[in-house]
């Protein structure tokens, strides 16, 4: 990872202006100049060093719902499972995890009313249980990963 | 949410354009003028229905390749107390109260932590599991094996 690289990453999490050329300003508070910042965000986007560069939405106060959910999946079936899972579009993120529990997912929809369908017609599909864990409360939330 | 959010959210949820004037882009995509967008995403800054705007990095492209979700059941007394301690540290980046689910799942706080390797993240979890001693019955800690879908939200 350049200079650059770190200094989008551990600078430029948040704070991206709202001004007619946001590029150009945020380039100059990183030493760097505006053709350079972009090519770089590009690179660092095509590369997966970032999954996305823009407004972070925060699903609920949108009006929004928001879900964390479990399955118990025997390994021989894992991979039909997570393609039927990652097939709907409301699955923001699923992950593999070492547990007895192994696949985790994030639902988010636009209104809470679709979540259960959801949930109902993934656990039609895959013909296995979904463990539903709501947030109930937030304990202080600030993604800064440093590089 | 108006329409005109709507819009915004829809033009950029995925990414804003890598353009020099991105937010120009974006309000002609939503029919409005540059100001009006303007107006509209500081409003959405304001009240916290825009997080942030910047970088979203990817944990293991960043060297943080132990990505442990720590899950803790905590006496539901003190769970809320505990939990905002838990939230302030400075190598847990999301912290939440979830419900039981019993006989299946026992653990009411979650913590992600993040570790350049498992010593560091394991090491982390040790800090949690002091912090929360006095009213900790069990806690587990689920590493993520496989990034399987990672995606912006689509709200819109």
């Amino acid at each position: 990872m350049d200079e650059l690289e770190r200094a989008v990453v551990n600078r430029l999490q948040g704070g991206f202006p709202l001004v007619e050329r946001p590029f150009a300003a945020a380039a100059q508070e990183l030493g760097t100049d505006q053709a350079t910042l972009i090519a770089k965000v590009q690179d660092m986007l095509a590369a997966g060093t970032l999954t996305r560069f823009g407004p972070m939405y925060d699903v609920e106060r949108m009006g929004g719902a928001f879900t964390l959910c479990a399955m118990r999946v025997p390994l021989a079936d894992f991979e039909r499972v997570a393609a039927l899972v990652n097939a709907h579009p409301e699955v923001a993120h699923n992950y593999a995890r070492a547990h007895e529990f192994n696949l985790w997912f994030v639902v988010a929809a636009a209104a809470g009313a679709q979540i259960a369908p959801l949930i109902a017609a993934i656990e039609a599909e895959t013909g296995y249980p979904v463990l539903e864990l709501p947030r109930e409360q937030e304990y202080f939330i600030e993604l800064r990963l440093v590089a | 949410m108006n329409a005109t959010d709507a819009g915004i959210v829809r033009a950029t949820q995925a990414g804003l354009p890598l353009v020099p004037e991105p937010w120009r882009a974006v309000a002609e995509s939503v029919g409005i003028t540059q100001a009006q967008l303007f107006a509209r995403v500081a409003a959405m800054l304001a009240d916290g229905r825009i997080r942030r705007i910047g970088a979203v990095p990817n944990h293991y492209r960043l060297g943080y390749t132990a990505n442990g979700m720590s899950v803790w059941d905590v006496a539901d007394d003190a769970v809320d107390a505990l939990g905002a301690q838990v939230g302030a540290l400075a190598f847990v980046t999301h912290c939440y109260r979830r419900p039981r689910r019993l006989p299946q799942w026992r653990y009411n706080l979650f913590a992600m932590v993040h570790g350049r390797g498992r010593a560091e993240a394991d090491a982390h979890v040790e800090e949690i599991r002091a912090l929360l001693a006095p009213a900790l019955r069990a806690h587990d800690v689920l590493y993520s094996t496989r990034i399987l879908k990672k995606t912006g939200l689509r709200l819109a």
